[in-house]
């Protein structure tokens, strides 16, 4: 039997999270097949051939799935489950909307945000906003899962495998698509930046977050936030890092003004250095800091653009 | 409108848990527990469609043990009309708690059934989609706003790259994210009001359900805690460090 592996992605190119999660695809250790469902997404099916692994690549092209709803989306995965035990998707807010309707749809369990495969039935995942591990054994034959792609290695490239054009399934036409604001930047997206510089509450508005754009801009970082500043209203929604926002990994993550709630040290916490400048010497984000700085953000964050030079 | 709002009954969330010494799970006795965060979420939406006009009944439905009683009252006294436990001491889940929702649905008909993005213990996010599933309706998760138009919702829904918006046919399912609403705490006239709302206890049996567990849980364990490293003076040495200590600028 063979793992189906359902690919994140915007039409155009495949999401980094792709990669991670073919890594923890074949820890289950079986062969994997990736999904491409959209509209006009041969570059997808393209660049997803070339992932290290890979088997072969599906292709279904059909407006009902240019925006990945998840009703026709469930139903087209559901239309060719026999041929696999495994369906596993990067646990992005896409999947997480289509996956628990397919494992709903097959009658199985889903298991999500997995960060460790113990064996091929077996799992570990946060809960309790990562204050907890959860190991569990899935005992169905069909197993879902979503994967947290900041646990495991982005997967190598490969020579192309072959391209194979599945049927659309038809459309249960429940939901339709009206618009979309999608927050435009220059800067790399939070989950697959090297570098993430985030503000929290104590950078006290919206307009200040320039001060981190500017370090962000010389060090080829992306900018956060903590929920208090999401929920203040200075920046959107999509900056939002933790437990309910994004999980991030980076090399270096820079915490200016960030107290260190449980909920967004459970989103950044993975971090390979972090670093953490806050005026409170007492603030609990210098408890999971590497390098700690207690300082007037508003003093230390234009020292630190003219120290970068 | 009818609208069944599914709550759960979790440790509260200002309470810094502790996992069990022989890994068996997370301390629940003698610690406070609420109503999930994002289910208050969806109870306040439904009680403001109802102040609306749009709604005319809610459902406070809860799934759990004798005390997930308290957890009605508490979205009764916020305004829930009436309340429906269904009672379990096992760990029930996502799956199966959607298919015991499903069951009450078919017996109350709703036209919406409003639920938390996720309960904040086990952190599946999974039921209102499977539910959604179960029941062939259209789903509208991590909504930010919920507007109805000509018999058609209109929901803004928190996407990785920003906010989508899609229209549904009733009925429909929406599960809740953190900014569609900021719930109301209960006036005191309304919790003693609440004590007077009917609530209505059954078992998964009633409803012609079994729960089976096909997910077996192994452990339950710490995760591994990070070591605080040094405090720096001054910018300069911060920047030293992270190009010359650690390599990472």
């Amino acid at each position: 039997m063979t793992t189906l592996l359902i690919a994140e992605h915007d039409n155009n190119s495949i999401g980094d999270s792709v990669r991670k999660a073919i890594t923890a695809a074949h820890e289950i250790g079986e062969q994997v097949d990736i999904l491409v469902a959209g509209k006009d997404c041969n570059s997808v099916a393209e660049e997803a051939a070339k992932i290290s692994g890979v088997n072969k690549v599906l292709i279904c092209d059909n407006d009902i799935y240019a925006k990945h709803l998840a009703e026709p989306y469930a139903d087209l995965i559901v239309s060719i489950s026999s041929n696999y035990n495994t369906f596993i998707a990067p646990a992005t807010t896409t999947s997480k909307n289509f996956m628990p309707r397919v494992a709903a749809l097959l009658d199985v369990p889903q298991v999500s945000d997995i960060t460790s495969v113990i064996d091929n039935q077996t799992f570990e995942h946060p809960i309790y906003a990562g204050n907890a591990i959860e190991t569990v054994k899935l005992l169905a034959e069909k197993k879902v899962i979503t994967v947290r792609a900041t646990a495991f290695q982005a997967a190598e490239g490969q020579e192309a495998v072959d391209i194979e054009v599945v049927d659309s399934a038809s459309s249960p036409e429940l939901s339709e698509y009206i618009s979309e604001e999608l927050t435009e930047s220059d800067r790399p997206e939070l989950t697959s930046a090297k570098i993430i510089i985030s503000g929290g509450r104590g950078m006290q508005s919206g307009d200040n977050f320039v001060l981190l754009e500017a370090i962000a801009d010389k060090l080829g970082a992306a900018v956060g936030a903590s929920r208090a500043a999401v929920d203040a209203g200075f920046v959107p929604n999509d900056y939002q890092v933790g437990q309910t926002g994004k999980v991030v990994a980076p090399e270096l993550y820079i915490a200016v003004g960030i107290s260190g709630a449980i909920q967004h040290l459970a989103g950044m916490k993975d971090s390979k250095i972090i670093v953490a400048i806050n005026k409170d010497e007492e603030a609990p984000i210098f408890q999971v800091a590497d390098y700690g700085l207690v300082a007037d953000l508003f003093k230390a964050i234009p020292e630190l653009e003219t120290a970068l030079g | 409108m009818k609208i069944i709002v599914p709550i759960k009954r979790v440790v509260d969330y200002n309470v810094k848990i502790r996992v069990k010494s022989d890994q068996t799970g997370v301390e629940l006795d003698n610690v406070k527990m609420s109503m999930n965060p994002f289910d208050e979420i969806a109870v306040e939406e439904a009680i403001r469609l109802k102040e609306a006009g749009t709604a005319e009944e809610i459902i406070a439905l809860s799934i759990g043990p004798q005390q997930a009683q308290e957890t009605i009252r508490t979205a009764l006294a916020m305004g829930a009309d009436r309340g429906i436990l269904i009672k379990s001491d096992q760990n029930v889940s996502p799956l199966n708690v959607a298919k015991i929702i499903k069951a009450v649905a078919e017996e109350e008909n709703p036209d919406l059934i409003i639920l938390g993005k996720q309960a904040i213990d086990d952190d599946s996010n999974q039921t209102g989609q499977m539910l959604s599933a179960l029941l062939g309706w259209s789903q509208g998760t991590f909504a930010s706003e919920v507007k109805l138009e000509n018999d058609k919702l209109l929901v803004t829904r928190e996407v990785d790259g920003g906010l989508q918006t899609i229209k549904l046919s009733m009925p429909s399912i929406v599960t809740t994210d953190l900014r569609l609403n900021e719930p109301r705490y209960a006036s005191l006239p309304n919790i003693m009001k609440a004590k007077k709302k009917e609530i209505t206890e059954k078992n998964p049996e009633d409803l012609n359900i079994s729960i089976e567990q096909n997910l077996e849980i192994i452990k339950v364990s710490e995760p591994t805690q990070r070591e605080a490293g040094v405090k720096v003076e001054t910018v300069d040495e911060l920047v030293d460090k992270l190009k010359n200590e650690v390599g990472v600028i």
